[in-house]
């Protein structure tokens, strides 16, 4: 009788609490007591912190409770199934000239990962090996910027971080070639995954970064993913996350971005896959003339449910956010979008720009939108807008009497409601990927 | 057999009724003017031609090359070679002209039995067509009538005509907000396009147009109705008189 009602009674965390504890020492020993001592003051204020509740403001709209109580299987070291290229060719973006690295269950997999003629002193591996092998990069970049104390993913992600990938780019180094990270799901398990991600860029270097996260399989995966990215004095990073995984894998991926004075940071997040799926960005802005801009579009279809929040903390005078986020709601799919921007009182000369324009196309699909702005400084141009609404039926009307279909005339309406947000890509092959991914959803 | 055959058409928009039975028979190579007050249901017409769907066929038929023009969905209709010049042609940000016009001519052309052109073919084609109209052939860069001038959006819908090649056009008020040379410049394109297997409806307020498009017939339109059928002198009569007479004529004003 006791036991059946602890059972019933777990909540989540202990779950996570108990994994941590059965695999510590073992799986989880780390390379070093640094990282061993941060795994534990991480599981602590995981402990403290707790999932989010059903009152939690950041929240409100993302029923992520409901979803962290099924019992997912919590496996720092899920096993890696042997994959061929012709499986991986069926990933890749066309065009696209890439480094490529190649992450399994969240595992870096070197045999599939073609990571050779590498600029000199540029590291692009995994990052359990970048631990070992970079051991000074990995202590230095490690969780250093990252704010795990108030965040509990972040916590549980830095408890759990086993592996993922690592890229440094050194001191004025220009990285040609983009690299395209792939994060495959391929398990027949329920796997709870926490791949953890460390990008560099040094001052004045410059790198291209795109992920795409898949699915292959229909069992039930979450993944709490985390990337952190730094950028020194005068780097620049560009940034795209795309998600195309199935209908069965729902997961949170928070990037965070901190920048070094006149650093210049690009993320587009692009999700147009998934179940449920939270997009955290959030950047930090360390020194003046600093500039990010967060461009995200989303898709959804089904039932899914796609929640984008974004977070700018302008700490520093001087510094420029603009972000403009778009999405497309169909079936009973949901959106939410929630921008905050923070202008500190000494952030003066601030510029932040926010807009998230929505377009649902049906009855049933629902989008939530919320700026929400704190400018604590009087010196600031900042600006924000946002917008729900249908498909201009006058502009369908009109290319229909032209001779289009009316899923043809649609899907050029909903691509060219796309445009000038996918415009902003800078790697074009992905660019023209996505452009033709968005016209396929629509039959165009 | 006629090409287009309105018989006894009445259509309304919510609870108002606005064409009351509108009898027109065009044939090919014919260029038909309508004209009449403003709210008399011109444009309405035009709309329904095209297929708005915010407009209800309460009563009547309508006849295009013997086939129901009523049944069909806009885009079939237009591939069918019907076009519709819009008085106020709908702006869309991001729909690129030039892909827009290849995929609309690839369809028409597909219905015809015919293979799409190739980008070169396309391009000499747009050029050849833009200069018709005097527009300046940059606009294939630019987004659907983003940006344009109220002359520029008009020569545009005459240029898609041009480039469409229809069998019946209605050109709804084309010259309306449009400067001599404009005016001009559209008419010219129009003229250059009439041929013994296109016809043309054109829709206009005033007869200035008709200056430059020489009209076989002129019908004018009162109340939901064409209550005048004549050759090009009608027009000038209106011109002149204005349309009071006419309405005094059918005894709508007493």
């Amino acid at each position: 009788m006791t036991t059946t009602l602890t059972a019933t009674t777990t909540r989540p965390e202990d779950r996570f609490l108990h994994a941590f504890e059965a695999y510590a020492g073992e799986v989880l020993n780390g390379t070093s007591e640094h990282l061993a001592t941060l795994r534990r003051k991480a599981i602590e204020r995981f402990g403290v912190l707790g999932f989010p509740g059903r009152k939690s403001e950041a929240w409100k709209y993302t029923p992520i409770a409901k979803v962290l109580q099924h019992p997912y299987r919590i496996d720092p070291m899920p096993t890696v199934p042997a994959l061929t290229e012709q499986t991986l060719a069926g990933y890749a973006i066309p065009e696209l000239d890439a480094y490529r690295v190649v992450l399994v269950n969240g595992r870096f997999v070197p045999e599939l990962s073609t990571t050779s003629d590498l600029p000199e002193g540029v590291v692009l591996t995994g990052l359990e090996a970048a631990a070992r092998r970079h051991a000074d990069l990995f202590e230095k970049y490690f969780a250093h910027y990252l704010d795990f104390e108030n965040e509990p993913f972040l916590a549980l992600n830095t408890a759990f971080a086993r592996d993922g990938f690592f890229l440094y780019v050194p001191e004025g180094t220009v990285l040609e070639r983009p690299v395209h990270v792939l994060h495959l799901i391929d398990t027949d398990e329920e796997l709870f995954l926490q791949p953890r991600n460390v990008v560099v860029a040094a001052p004045g270097a410059s790198l291209k970064l795109v992920t795409s996260g898949h699915s292959r399989t229909a069992q039930r995966t979450f993944t709490n993913g985390v990337t952190e990215v730094f950028a020194g004095q005068g780097a620049e990073v560009h940034q795209y996350d795309l998600r195309l995984e199935g209908e069965a894998a729902s997961g949170i991926f928070s990037t965070q971005a901190y920048l070094e004075g006149g650093a210049c940071y690009t993320n587009g997040t692009l999700t147009l896959g998934g179940a449920l799926v939270r997009n955290n960005v959030s950047v930090r802005f360390d020194d003046q003339e600093g500039e990010a801009h967060l461009y995200g579009f989303f898709l959804g279809r089904g039932s899914m449910h796609i929640d984008n929040h974004t977070m700018i903390d302008h700490a520093v005078p001087n510094c420029v956010s603009n972000e403009l986020y778009k999405g497309i709601l169909d079936d009973e799919a949901t959106g939410v979008f929630n921008g905050k921007v923070l202008v500190r009182p000494h952030a003066q000369q601030t510029n932040a720009y926010q807009s998230n324009k929505s377009i649902v196309l049906t009855r049933e699909a629902r989008m939530y939108s919320k700026p929400e702005l704190e400018i604590y400084a009087d010196d600031v141009r900042c600006t924000h807008g946002a917008a729900i609404g249908q498909l201009d039926e006058d502009g369908i009307f009109y290319l229909r009497t032209r001779g289009l279909t009316l899923q043809k005339a649609r899907a050029m309406m909903l691509l060219a409601f796309a445009r000038d947000v996918l415009d902003q890509i800078t790697v074009e092959p992905l660019r023209a990927y996505l452009d033709e991914l968005v016209a396929g959803r629509f039959g165009a | 057999m006629a090409l287009l055959e309105i018989r006894n058409l009445h259509a309304r928009v919510e609870e108002k009724e606005i064409l009351k039975g509108v009898n027109l028979t065009v044939n090919a190579g014919e260029v038909h003017a309508i004209m009449g007050p403003n709210g008399s249901g011109k444009s309405t017409l035009a709309s329904v031609l095209a297929g708005r769907e915010d407009y209800e066929v309460t009563e009547g038929e309508v006849l295009y090359d013997g086939k129901n023009l009523l049944e069909m969905e806009p885009d079939e209709r237009a591939r069918e070679g019907v076009f519709l010049a819009f008085q106020y042609p709908v702006e869309l940000p991001g729909v690129n002209m030039a892909t827009f016009l290849r995929e609309a001519l690839k369809a028409i052309r597909e219905h015809r039995g015919l293979p799409p052109l190739s980008p070169a073919e396309f391009m000499k084609l747009l050029k050849e067509k833009a200069a018709l109209v005097g527009l300046d052939p940059s606009l294939k860069q630019r987004s659907v009538n983003e940006g344009f001038s109220g002359g520029e959006k008009k020569r545009s819908e005459i240029f898609q005509l041009a480039m469409l090649e229809p069998r019946l056009a209605i050109l709804d008020e084309t010259d309306s907000g449009l400067d001599i040379d404009a005016l001009r410049a559209v008419a010219d394109g129009v003229n250059k396009l009439r041929s013994p297997d296109r016809a043309f409806v054109i829709i206009t307020h005033y007869q200035r147009l008709l200056n430059y498009i020489v009209p076989d017939y002129v019908h004018v339109m009162v109340d939901g109705r064409i209550v005048r059928s004549g050759d090009k002198s009608l027009a000038l009569e209106l011109e002149e008189k204005g349309y009071d007479w006419i309405k005094e004529e059918v005894g709508l004003v007493a």
